[in-house]
């Protein structure tokens, strides 16, 4: 009997393990990560009108950190010390502003290898590089002859480019012309970007093309090696009411561009060197001070003088995305407007160019017959398909904005699998790798347009929101809505184990190469140059060195060099003065930042630690006195008993 | 003496020279956001910490409540232990080469004396850095000091402090113990002779 009640027990358990299944779990289980534990994947998110990216863990949706790109960000200084303000340095002057939209992490044969991750700027066309180590903005590269840098910084497998394009066709070179004459004078650019070397990122060469909306790109990989693919819309070149006249064809095209054939015509000569003037800004690693190189010329290619280069694809409608599998074979098309998802095969668009089927020319530029190298056509999809990533077990997913749902579909079969809801209205959606050779699959998350009522209400203005897909099993289970900032547009994610152990902790202060740096607060000093008043100062818990200083004139210009000179994991110090034009300063272990400060009238002003450092974080403050212009009150410093009288 | 005898105490000489190449002591500090510890380590010649900046970060810490900041520049001993210690080897070694008795006995009260006074001096040591503590120290509690222990672990504030003898120290036990058995033997053989 006992013995019976045994095994029936044991049968039982055994029924219960082989059901554990992946939705096993509840959604609020999957998403708990609990203290100790971290994260599984860093998600790194646009911030669109934000200007930044901003970092989050995965599944928990917390946000980790915002990481300044092509906006200024008081919190840490990034744009207002003497260090960052270069980075926001254009060929239209000093831009407080970005809008950034699809970032790509650097990638060694076609996998996310954790180095750095780009992203570009709309508005003021640039690319920026940020490095993973230490999650700050490194490099950004201006471009030129562009408007409305969209179509990037989509990767090369090896990140020997990254993309950029017009959005917007402008005059090029820019002249003062009548709007309406758009097809005679306005042009597009395809840009690569030299990406593979920190510090020399450069414009390898721009290919003259039609003056059309390029909107997204994606690069080929494995059998597609050498190539991106750029969609374009307004092929009817409309300059107004774009959304009538840019949507009349029942077709556009993916701009194919082959770029070891581009690379060939630059080394043949088959090139046009133009003059321009386009900013290059670089935070090296040693000083940490961010520099403005001007450039003066770019290789453009014209294709009819490299032939072969670029193919147009006809696509409909008025395509956004362009998404290539992971094994390079196929290459997907979002027609925002498309009754079907259209799915290219690359082996037939090789085979066409062969065989020469095609159905046109535009500007030296062959259009490729639809027929010959479309792979097939996914029947009644969804509404507004726009952007597709890829799972790495033969599954699309393509955001659809006006069914707010995601189409999940065997790409090589044509065939819909499944489809999963967002709340509302998605845009880009993101699979960790998911763009790239070998995604990690596991998650999906869509990023919306539209969020209503999903969380408490704000005002009229609401945060952004994201869903949270679990798809390592047979069916998406839904898990969390994520608030997000800014408007995320596209995002990455890779694994945390290949970044958490490479991260930076401190900066080491014996390798502080700052011209301004004092790593001993016996040798911070207060120096008189003219009007100019240097500062080299200390930051240790809890004091400045100097803390009082005397001697300043109306009319100086002051400048803070504060040095964190700290050693230990996460004590920042902040430094802040009354009446500053700028920010404050957020100081890292073994970093020096420089604050510049015009003092107008006489008095006494107080600056004082703005990050709670220690117990004693209240106590870390100091006082500059500012003596009337012409005053003989001489320049004196010190902290405690001793006051030293500057040299 | 015995062959045996001079084996042993030649041995404990060529043990002793180990005291050079590993620590004698550890102190670490535990606090919820030292999970790893603060580590502090005890050379015959010099105090490191157990990363670069841990040194630097426990002076930081200990300045709060007015500790003396730990300048191994300026701590005597560690330019005296290395001459006791490398005299003690070159001593044991006669022994060994000479076969004397006496200065076998010698050795063997000296290395007691010595380990003796080494621990002696250590705890003067840490109570005198537990306890001279800088008047204008911002954080004073009345009665409170922060010796560290020698063995074990003490709650000292936010910190929990642990120290233990390292290698260095069990090489100087280990070579004591054997010159101690060498006189043993020797002691033992002179008086059945």
């Amino acid at each position: 009997m006992k013995a019976k009640f045994r095994l029936t027990l044991l049968s039982a358990v055994a029924v219960g393990l082989v059901s554990v299944g992946a939705n096993a779990q509840s959604p609020a289980e999957k998403v708990y990560v609990p203290h100790g534990k971290y994260d599984e994947f860093y998600a790194f998110l646009s911030g669109g009108f934000d200007g930044q990216v901003n970092v989050y863990g995965l599944p928990s949706g917390r946000h980790l950190k915002t990481i300044p790109v092509f906006s200024a960000y008081p919190m840490n200084g990034y744009g207002y010390s003497e260090e960052t303000k270069a980075m926001l340095m254009t060929s239209h002057g000093w831009i407080p502003w970005g809008d950034s939209h699809h970032p790509e992490l650097s990638q060694t044969n076609g996998v996310p290898d954790g180095r750095w991750l780009f992203i570009n700027e709309n508005n003021t066309p640039r690319v920026a590089r940020i490095d993973l180590k230490t999650f700050e903005t490194t490099e950004i590269l201006e471009i030129p002859f562009s408007g409305g840098n969209h179509a990037s910084t989509f990767i090369t497998p090896n990140s020997e480019y990254i993309t950029a394009a017009t959005r917007f066709s402008v005059p090029i070179p820019q002249k003062d012309v009548p709007i309406a004459e758009y097809k005679k004078y306005f042009k597009g650019t395809l840009t690569f970007v030299r990406a593979d070397k920190p510090g020399q990122m450069d414009i390898a060469f721009q290919i003259l093309v039609p003056g059309y909306n390029y909107d997204l790109a994606h690069c080929g990989k494995g059998p597609s090696f050498g190539w991106c693919f750029f969609t374009s819309y307004n092929t009817e070149q409309a300059h107004t009411l774009l959304e009538i006249n840019a949507s009349m064809r029942d077709k556009d095209y993916i701009a194919a561009v082959n770029w070891k054939r581009a690379e060939e015509c630059i080394r043949e000569g088959k090139y046009k060197e133009v003059q321009t003037k386009y900013a290059h800004n670089y935070r090296p690693d040693d000083t940490r001070i961010a520099k403005t190189e001007w450039k003066t010329s770019v290789k453009w290619i014209i294709p009819k003088q490299c032939p072969g280069v670029i193919y147009y694809l006809p696509t409909p409608k008025s395509p956004h995305g362009v998404d290539v599998s992971p094994d390079g074979k196929y290459i997907i098309g979002g027609g925002k407007l498309a009754t079907v998802i259209p799915i290219h095969s690359f082996e037939k668009m090789i085979n066409a160019i062969k065989n020469k089927q095609f159905a046109g020319e535009v500007e030296g530029i062959p259009i490729l017959k639809y027929e010959a190298i479309n792979h097939c056509e996914l029947p009644n999809p969804c509404l507004g398909p726009l952007h597709t990533e890829f799972d790495g077990r033969g599954r699309a997913y393509t955001s659809c904005f006006i069914s707010s749902d995601v189409v999940i579909y065997d790409y090589k079969n044509c065939k819909i699998l499944d489809r999963v809801p967002t709340y509302y209205s998605v845009g880009h959606l993101m699979i960790p790798g998911g763009d790239s050779a070998k995604p990690w699959g596991k998650y999906l998350l869509p990023m919306n347009k539209i969020t209503k009522d999903l969380f408490l209400p704000t005002g009229p203005e609401l945060p952004h929101a994201a869903q949270l897909y679990d798809i390592s099993g047979d069916k998406p289970q839904f898990l969390l809505d994520m608030t997000e900032l800014g408007e995320p547009h596209y995002a990455q994610a890779i694994p945390a184990k290949l970044l958490m152990d490479k991260t930076l902790k401190i900066f080491d202060l014996e390798e502080n190469k700052h011209p301004y740096a004092v790593k001993e607060e016996e040798k911070t000093k207060v120096v008189r140059n003219g009007n100019e008043v240097h500062i080299y100062m200390t930051a240790i818990r809890s004091h400045f060195t100097p803390d009082n200083i005397e001697g300043i004139k109306v009319g100086d210009v002051v400048y803070f060099h504060v040095t964190n000179i700290e050693q230990d994991w996460d004590i920042p110090h902040g430094f802040a003065i009354l009446g500053a034009n700028t920010s404050n300063l957020l100081i890292m272990p073994g970093e020096t930042l420089t604050l510049k400060w015009i003092p107008k009238e006489p008095g006494v002003y107080p600056f004082y630690c703005t990050d709670f450092c220690s117990a004693l974080h209240q106590e870390m403050q100091g006082y500059i006195r500012v003596s009337p212009k012409g005053s003989n009150v001489p320049l004196k410093y010190g902290t405690g008993d001793e006051m030293h009288v500057a040299k | 003496m015995s062959w045996l005898s001079r084996g042993l105490i030649a041995l404990a000489s060529l043990i002793m020279i180990g005291v050079f190449f590993k620590p004698l002591w550890e102190i670490t500090l535990y606090a919820p956001q030292y999970k790893e510890g603060l580590k502090m380590i005890i050379w015959v010649n010099k105090i490191e910490g157990g990363t670069k900046n841990d040194l630097k970060n426990i002076n930081l810490l200990n300045h709060y409540v007015g500790m003396k900041k730990i300048d191994p520049d300026a701590i005597p001993e560690l330019k005296i232990l290395p001459i006791v210690f490398g005299f003690m080897v070159l001593f044991g070694f006669i022994v060994a080469l000479t076969g004397n008795k006496k200065l076998l006995y010698t050795w063997v009260v000296l290395i007691i004396v010595i380990g003796i006074a080494s621990l002696v001096d250590f705890w003067w040591w840490e109570y005198d850095y537990g306890h001279n503590l800088n008047p204008h120290a911002p954080i004073k509690i009345p009665g409170m000091a922060y010796q560290p222990p020698m063995f074990g672990c003490k709650d000292l504030l936010n910190f929990r402090a642990c120290a233990f003898p390292s290698t260095g120290t069990y090489l100087l036990a280990l070579s004591g113990t054997l010159g101690v058995i060498a006189a043993a033997i020797e002691y033992i053989r002179g008086k059945k002779g």
